[in-house]
């Protein structure tokens, strides 16, 4: 049995004598390497001009996707943006455009 | 030095999670294990542990407590019966597969309905599928000793599982018995200081647990999870022996009473093991060759041992209180035919099902059983398969 020391381990090669007991996963922060932004067939997209900084939105996302940034507005991590659609809801200035995700 | 005392079967479990002194306990009262968190609370509330107690509003809860606690890295136990091992199903399963080596005293009642607060396995014969480990018990002095030892078996490396101790609900839980306890120094340093692999509270090496498992995964899971059950069958026999060495007390995977040289056998479980003995030195002064295998290790099943152990007699009765309702045999009768097939193939091998929703059996019942397989034994023709011992036809 080799012990397993990084995500990228558990992988459809993995043996069961190596998997993790319980599927426990020994490691902080595995989310980021595991990209579900894939599901998404809304994209919410920042109109610029009319976004305020209020941030509103962002305590709002459950995959906390939305990222604030240094000009007190917000980004989008669409790696992981799933495209509920809640912070286009949430959003008092209608800054936020939601569109058929073709990509 | 030994204790000698005189404890029902309830104390004197109680007694030994005093000694084993878990983490947290978590625990709702169902008739008749309620005694086992009684006692304990009074420990609790004298100072006597260290135990985080916690009452919950159901089993379903104490079993989803349990988990909490032992995912986050304590040592913890519970207790329970019947309707409250029913309750806790869905839990039971994530317990074992989410590898908690959780301690249940697991005290045997039968199923509603209709509602029966007495004794048969209907209860633990249920869970058996559930990946929990279950030692069953015949006496107050076996249920205190497996207790000690099911928490070394479930917290070892190679097994990580949660262990169900089982004993007859009134007849082992409420009759009082002479018992040779511990000194609790001996117990402590037997079951040692708990150091899961993973924990909740370690902030120092973070984890995530219970995770959704797709089917790329979810298999590789499972079968890791049946090698560590299969492992504990071989974790249980070294306890065991170390066991012996502090106790003077040396268990098997289960017990041959006068089996070596017996023609006639019985394969039973629990208290009944005690007065099926009785009838066995009764046949046996009578120049009957009639011997017994008592069930303790039931899940993992030590099929190739117990094949090899009745492999010699000319006919078996296997003895299950529990229905099992598959129209072809109690659940014992079913893992011990299977294991006989292809090992002991001349045994002839009957099935009774017998003291349902506490029903007495006493010493003359069990000797009708002897007396059937007497008769397959000399013509070699079973007539019956399936049986039911005292049922009123």
């Amino acid at each position: 049995m080799n012990e397993v020391k990084k995500i990228e381990e558990i992988n459809e090669d993995i043996s069961w004598r190596d998997i993790t007991p319980g599927g426990v996963a020994p490691w902080a922060g595995g989310a980021e390497t595991f990209t579900t932004g894939d599901w998404r067939t809304m994209r919410p997209v920042l109109i610029e001009d009319k976004c305020t900084g209020c941030l509103l939105c962002w305590p709002t996302c459950p995959d906390t996707s939305i990222i604030p940034t240094d000009d007190g507005k917000i980004k989008y991590d669409y790696d992981h943006c799933k495209g509920c659609g809640v912070c286009v809801e949430v959003c008092p200035f209608d800054a936020i455009d939601f569109v058929e995700d073709i990509s | 030095m030994a204790i000698r005392e005189r404890l029902s079967g309830n104390e004197a479990v109680a007694f030994a999670m005093r000694q084993i002194d878990p983490d947290v306990v978590a625990a709702f009262p169902i008739t008749p294990s309620t005694e086992v968190p009684q006692y304990f609370s009074q420990f609790v509330a004298n100072g006597q542990v260290h135990t985080e107690f916690v009452a919950v509003e159901s089993e379903h809860s104490a079993m989803s407590a349990c988990i909490g606690a032992e995912a986050a890295g304590a040592r913890t136990m519970t207790a329970t019966s019947s309707q409250g091992l029913a309750l806790m199903w869905e839990m039971l399963y994530i317990a074992a597969s989410m590898r908690l080596p959780i301690v249940m005293t697991a005290v045997n009642r039968a199923l509603s309905a209709p509602i029966n607060i007495h004794n048969d396995h209907s209860d633990a014969m249920g869970a058996r599928d559930s990946g929990w480990i279950q030692i069953y018990n015949e006496t107050n002095q076996e249920a205190y000793d497996s207790l000690i030892m099911a928490i070394r078996v479930a917290e070892h490396a190679d097994v990580q599982l949660p262990v169900m101790v089982c004993y007859d609900g009134f007849i082992t839980s409420h009759s009082v018995e002479n018992i040779m306890l511990l000194e609790d120094e001996l117990v402590k340093n037997f079951v040692g200081e708990y150091k899961p692999k993973y924990s909740l509270l370690d902030k120092e090496h973070p984890v995530s647990m219970g995770m959704f498992d797709l089917p790329a995964f979810y298999f590789e899971h499972k079968r890791q999870q049946a090698e560590a059950i299969k492992n504990a069958k071989q974790v249980l026999i070294d306890v065991q022996n170390e066991f012996a060495k502090i106790s003077g007390r040396q268990y098997g995977l289960f017990e041959e009473y006068k089996l070596d040289d017996a023609d006639i056998a019985i394969v039973i479980a629990n208290s009944t093991a005690g007065t099926a003995k009785d009838t066995v030195d009764m046949l046996r002064e009578q120049g009957i060759k009639a011997g017994l295998l008592k069930i303790r290790l039931f899940r993992p099943f030590p099929a190739d041992e117990i094949a090899k152990a009745l492999s010699h007699v000319k006919a078996v009765a296997v003895m299950d209180k529990a229905e099992g309702f598959s129209a072809a045999g109690g659940p014992i009768f079913v893992d011990v035919r299977s294991a006989m097939y292809g090992k002991a193939d001349g045994v002839k091998v009957i099935n009774y099902i017998y003291g349902l929703g506490g029903r007495d059996v006493g010493v003359y019942d069990i000797k009708q059983v002897y007396d059937h397989l007497q008769k397959i034994a000399d013509s070699g023709q079973v007539d019956n398969l399936y049986n039911y011992l005292g049922i009123r036809e």
